[in-house]
């Protein structure tokens, strides 16, 4: 058993208010991840769950029991931190051993357990270096030892990838990604990376100001954003916003454009809303009846695809094209847009219109 | 004392400590300045080395006029009356082992309570912080000798008048404020996050701080009770005015009495001065990278 609720957590420092009512339900075994920018109160989430956090309101709940004010020791979690936190004077072999030694463990049993974990997260060579010695990536590496040498009931992970280069990181992405499938463990893992909340959680809850926007799992995230904050934090490019209104069986954006009015939408004629539009659901190279026309303003190639940026009045659109695409800034261009995939939300309170009739 | 809490923390960026002024001169110093600083030594350290002088001179030398500066006999026998006296020990040798008792007892003492004071300041949000800090400090901002009038009257109460015990209590009490001031900047500059991970590794609070936080701490212990321990040794005010009797007197007042009487035994006088002042010397040497930190209170080196 390994479940992790959360509810209702309040913290502020001084005039900021951290958490502000974050509610989370981590079902056992499950890949959890806690996306949000820098700031959201993503740690201060984390520390709350491990009793490292005094909270102002709500209640942890772990296995079902209310553990909200026992000490860290007492709740049986192992956690990286997002800077580490390796103990200086200690060798990386006394760091990982750490949480056994606190246990009593036997050193025999002691020395198999870090020997396991150092060879799958091939650290062998590191075991007598400190901390001063090893670099960023080698410290992230005997962090996630230190956490992974004991089974508690859940894994928590601050950040644990972002200080890597990329090559490592997506190569620790899809280790990490193993390791939970072959522990079956509970993680709770924060990032502020959309990647990889996408590419690796179960579930996903976006953390802004203290606030959950939105749980669910990466697709549901993805394709349903709950608001209009969510949809341009979620994806890369990041989604196109453009200001519009319904008229009748249309919708006229206030650049002037004429599209036809999606089926689904219940919005009533007149009130302000944001048409969203990821860059995959756009297109310069085929045609459509429904399509938006604009200027070439740039084009970004990424080797597997080039983002074309058009210019339609005074806002952006990121189209994504094949890399062959070639084109001249100012050269007219015709967007094809694909509405059922397209996303609208209320200009006034970012809210996603209801999208029961799609 | 090999490891320093600077390990335990991120070094900053490189600063230029080469002041204007001396990229002005170029390389060397200036000629105005080294006879500036000549003269100014010459004045300083000139009752130092008279002292020492006096302290293996014979007494012939001692007192002849005019006063002989090189051409003198060299003896140990003031030092050698500083230890011993016609029937054994001298009652100056008892005052100094008075001194290392008293100076050495409170230290601990102040640095057994200082030091988790500290810790709990640096980590806990206590209630008004800032002030329970301030009132702690404010404690030292009386002169001894304002207040040992009254401390003198509640001693007779106590009866702790003419005691060590007396002595140490009075030191501890000057020397907790400042053990807590200098000790929370070193406490400050160890990252709270490695208690964090013990106790998810399975520690209680007093058992991460006790394993991981305090022995990033003992340099800076080292040298907060270096300091406390100086205080306390060099201490004359409270020891002149609360101790009377020979077996109780610290080295300061008890000195301070060669001189008075009818005749004074200079070399004497000038051989206890040195033996006095020799741990203070060697102490200050052993902290003098974290002697400018000790004046501003806490502000260690970032
Ligand atoms: N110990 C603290 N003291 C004061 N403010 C804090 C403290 N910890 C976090 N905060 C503030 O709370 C907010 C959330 O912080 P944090 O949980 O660290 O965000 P994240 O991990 O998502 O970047 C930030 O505005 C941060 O400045
Ligand atoms: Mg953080």
């Amino acid at each position: 058993m390994g479940t992790v609720a959360a509810h209702g957590l309040c913290k502020s420092f001084g005039k900021v208010q951290a958490l502000d009512g974050v509610t989370l339900d981590v079902p056992d075994g499950s890949f959890f991840v806690v996306l949000g920018p820098s700031g959201a109160g993503k740690t201060t989430t984390l520390r709350a769950i491990a009793g490292l956090e005094k909270l102002d309101a709500g209640s942890v709940h772990l296995d079902g029991r209310d553990a909200t004010g026992d000490a860290p020791a007492a709740r049986d979690l192992a956690m990286v931190f997002q800077n580490y936190a390796l103990y200086p004077r200690h060798t990386a072999y006394e760091n990982i051993a750490s949480p056994l030694r606190a246990r009593r463990r036997s050193s025999s049993e002691i020395a198999a357990a870090v020997e396991q974990m150092s060879s799958l997260l091939h650290i062998e060579r590191l075991l007598q270096r400190r901390p001063a010695q090893l670099s960023g990536g080698e410290m992230q590496r005997v962090a996630l030892a230190r956490a992974l040498v004991r089974r508690p009931r859940a894994f928590l992970m601050d950040e644990p990838l972002t200080n890597l280069d990329l090559k490592l990181r997506v190569e620790m992405r899809t280790e990490l990604t193993r390791i939970h499938r072959s522990l079956g463990a509970t993680f709770v893992y924060v990032t502020n990376d959309q990647v990889e909340a996408l590419s690796m959680a179960d579930q996903v809850a976006v953390l802004k100001e203290g606030k959950v926007q939105q749980v669910g799992t990466p697709a549901e995230v993805y394709e349903r954003p709950a608001n209009q904050w969510v949809a341009g934090f979620v994806g890369s490019p990041p989604i196109s916003l453009l200001a519009c209104h319904a008229e009748g069986d249309r919708l006229v954006g206030a650049e002037g454009w004429t599209l036809p009015r999606p089926r689904w939408t219940t919005a009533e004629d007149g009130r302000p809303l944001l048409l969203g539009l990821r860059a995959e659901d756009l297109s310069v190279e085929q045609r459509g009846d429904a399509s938006l026309s604009g200027e070439l303003y740039g084009l970004e190639p990424l080797g597997d695809r080039t983002v074309v940026d058009v210019r339609v009045g005074t806002e952006i659109l990121k189209v994504k094209a094949r890399p062959t695409v070639t084109g001249t800034p100012g050269e007219r261009l015709l967007v094809t847009v694909d509405l059922d995939r397209a996303h609208l939300f209320d200009a006034g309170t970012g809210l996603a219109l209801s999208e029961a009739g799609r | 004392m090999a490891v320093s809490v600077d390990e335990a923390v991120s070094t900053g960026p490189v600063r230029d400590h080469t002041s204007p002024a001396r990229r002005f001169g170029g390389r060397g110093r200036s000629v105005l300045e080294i006879a500036l600083l000549t003269v100014l030594a010459v004045v300083m350290l000139f009752p130092v080395l008279w002292m020492i002088e006096t302290s293996i001179k014979e007494n012939r030398d001692v007192y002849a006029i005019p006063a002989k500066f090189f051409d003198f006999t060299v003896t140990l026998d003031h030092f050698k009356d500083v230890f011993v006296a016609s029937g054994g020990r001298s009652s100056l040798s008892g005052s100094f082992l008075n001194s290392f008792v008293v100076a050495g007892v409170s230290t601990v003492l102040a640095t057994v309570l200082g030091v988790p004071a500290a810790w709990a300041y640096s980590r806990f949000a206590v209630k008004a912080k800032k002030d329970q800090l301030f009132f702690i400090l404010s404690t030292r901002f009386m002169p001894p000798v304002v207040v040992v009038i009254p401390i003198f009257l509640m001693y007779r109460q106590f009866g702790l008048i003419d005691t060590k015990l007396g002595l140490i209590l009075i030191y501890t009490a000057f020397n907790v404020p400042f053990t807590i001031w200098m000790m929370k900047g070193f406490v400050d500059e160890v990252p709270a996050e490695y208690e964090d991970a013990a106790m998810l590794d399975g520690y209680t609070r007093l058992q991460a701080f006790w394993r991981f936080t305090l022995p990033l701490l003992l340099p800076g212990i080292a040298a907060t009770a270096v300091f406390a321990l100086i205080f306390s040794w060099n201490e004359f005010v409270f020891a002149i005015f609360l101790t009377s009797s020979d077996d109780v007197r610290t080295a300061p007042p008890a000195i301070a009495g060669l001189i008075g009487g009818t005749t004074v035994d200079w070399g004497l006088v000038a051989a206890a001065s040195v033996v006095f002042a020799l741990p203070v010397l060697v102490f200050a040497y052993l902290v003098r990278k974290h002697l400018v930190a000790g004046v501003t209170l806490g502000a260690v080196r970032r």
